[in-house]
């Protein structure tokens, strides 16, 4: 399967990387009950690097997310943070190495205020956003910080969703389809934060299943079928990997 | 005149009972998903602790007394929260409510048979504490000491217990704990440790409310039993899972009791369990729950 692309080759026949992804998952496998959901996922992301997960309805997209962040019921495989294997960590001590999880569902807190939700995630590090950086990231969470988590429109829930685990610390954040549902000036402005993220250093893994939105904050995708990787198209060959990625997504 | 107030103030007794005992069950309820028989059970341990430090815990010539029990009761019952949650309704959380339904009733039951068997079944006298004994006339009616106290004080813990759950960050993770569990443990935080010191904080809050009981009501091996009946009513009438509504329902309800034995005694008894039924009909998710 492909190394990533900031990853060097050493030029020898067993390709030692030079330096170890950030993020190694390897062999990935998960379960919901009886249905076996992943079945042998393999893919790297590099320090640094915005890497998405693209693929049909039903893929394992989320699942792939919820399995390194440990919230799926079995898992089984390899997923290697920062040279630590974290398969049989429990969730609460995978965020704490420094991984953070926005869900599909955004999970906004009802019985939370805006500043509530955002406080909620406890520092896992030093150098995440401060609040008042998130605020200039996300001017419309300051004006309704009062207001009860889930009254905030899709966008705002969405921005508070990415917002509260900028504080962290996490230097990883997987991002599972931030843009579904919103209106496009929401869209560009989630894609423009993205882009600030990645030039203030954060790593980002972001499932997506819209790629034209894809192609303008990531460096490369990969593609799932099934419950496996199939493919890896960085993002400079999108154009040329075209006709395929059509047929990856049935689009 | 006299014989209202004085039925007012049993109520507002009885009430800051259904308060403590109720706010328990809604904590609990709404984290653990439990509806947990045994907080009748956990109240009259409670009680025993408080009676059983007055017989016989002395250091050095000291009699350890209520003040002391105060602490120690919802200590040592907290710690066997710890026990039971650790031990059994661990197991649980994955299977449907009624498991731990059952569970918890069974325990409750063999709680309370092992101190029948051990104490029969007829009460223990524990003397109000010196301190709070007598009373004040105030002009309309008599109101005991000890009455007023277990009245603010159970106010105080109520609203204190209202105010760390609503308005601090502690409160924030039992909140957002109760809406979605598994979010909250992928932010980091421990949320199984969480669960298990909310099920002891339930439980700490039945055996204070059962020490502040024990020299009002005697300490029996069925004290427990006799009053989670309503309480269930109480928690069914304010909605599960709110805690302002539990406090509220709680002292009201006591107060309708109390009302209706001065004005209409046949009912008092009953009284409840037909509010409970009305509002069943009109608002089945109870006066402060939210409808989903
Ligand atoms: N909680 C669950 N219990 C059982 N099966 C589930 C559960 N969640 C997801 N699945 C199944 O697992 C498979 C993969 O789901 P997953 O949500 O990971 O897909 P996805 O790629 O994120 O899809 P989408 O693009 O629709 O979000 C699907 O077949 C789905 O039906
Ligand atoms: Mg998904």
């Amino acid at each position: 399967m492909a190394e990533g692309v900031r990853v060097a080759s050493s030029g020898s026949a067993v390709a030692a990387p030079a330096t170890a992804p950030l993020l190694g998952v390897r062999g990935l496998q998960a379960w919901y009950g009886e249905s076996h959901i992943l079945h042998g996922v393999d893919f790297d992301v590099g320090e640094g690097e915005v890497v998405t997960l693209l693929g049909r309805n039903g893929a394992g997209k989320t699942t792939t997310l919820k399995s390194i962040m440990g919230v799926v019921p079995r898992r089984e495989g390899s997923v290697i943070f920062e040279g630590a294997e974290t398969i049989r960590l429990a969730s609460n001590r995978i965020a704490r190495l420094g991984i953070a999880w926005c869900p599909e569902e955004r999970g906004i807190f009802a019985s939370l205020d805006v500043e509530e939700n955002l406080m909620l995630p406890p520092r896992v590090r030093e150098g995440g956003l401060t609040v008042a950086q998130i605020y200039e990231l996300f001017p419309n969470l300051r004006e309704r910080r009062r207001s009860q988590g889930t009254k905030l429109s899709g966008g705002e829930q969405q921005m508070l969703a990415i917002g509260r685990i900028l504080r962290t610390g996490a230097r990883l954040l997987l991002l599972d389809e931030p843009t579904e549902g919103l209106a496009p000036v929401i869209v560009q402005q989630i894609g423009r934060t993205i882009v600030k993220l990645r030039e203030q250093g954060f790593t980002i893994l972001l499932v997506e299943q819209n790629f034209h939105f894809a192609a303008t904050v990531a460096d490369r995708h990969y593609v799932m079928e099934h419950g496996r990787v199939v493919d890896m198209i960085p993002n400079a060959e999108l154009d040329a990997a075209m006709p395929k990625l059509h047929r990856y997504l049935g689009v | 005149m006299q014989a209202l107030f004085g039925q007012l103030l049993v109520g507002l007794i009885n009430g800051a009972f259904y308060a403590m005992l109720s706010l328990g069950l809604a904590v609990i309820f709404g984290l653990l998903n439990i509806i947990n028989f045994t907080h009748g059970a956990l109240y009259m341990l409670g009680a025993f602790c408080a009676w059983y430090i007055l017989q016989s815990v002395h250091i050095g010539d000291f009699q350890l007394g209520y003040w002391s029990s105060l602490i120690i009761a919802p200590l040592v019952v907290g710690a066997f929260g710890v026990l039971i949650e650790r031990t059994m309704l661990k197991r649980l959380y994955k299977l449907d409510h009624l498991y731990g339904l059952l569970l918890t009733f069974g325990l409750a039951l063999v709680i309370q048979g092992v101190f029948r068997n051990e104490f029969g079944s007829s009460g223990l006298p524990y003397d109000i504490p010196p301190l709070l004994a007598g009373g004040f006339n105030l002009g309309f009616m008599f109101l005991p000491l000890y009455r007023g106290w277990v009245v603010v004080a159970s106010l105080v813990v109520c609203l204190a217990t209202w105010y760390v759950i609503e308005r601090t960050k502690l409160g924030s993770y039992l909140r957002a704990g109760t809406e979605n569990p598994a979010l909250v443990q992928a932010f980091g935080i421990n949320v199984p440790l969480m669960v298990t010191l909310t099920f002891a904080f339930g439980a700490a809050l039945a055996a204070l409310a059962g020490v502040m009981a024990a020299p009002i009501y005697q300490v029996s091996p069925m004290m427990g039993a006799d009053i989670i009946i309503v309480v269930f009513a109480v928690v069914v009438i304010g909605g599960m899972g709110s805690i302002m509504g539990a406090i509220v329902t709680g002292f009201g309800l006591g107060i309708v009791e109390g009302l209706t034995k001065y004005f209409y005694p046949e009912a008092s008894t009953t009284v409840i369990f037909v509010i409970m039924v009305i509002v069943l009909m009109i608002k089945p998710a109870g006066l402060f729950g939210k409808e989903h």
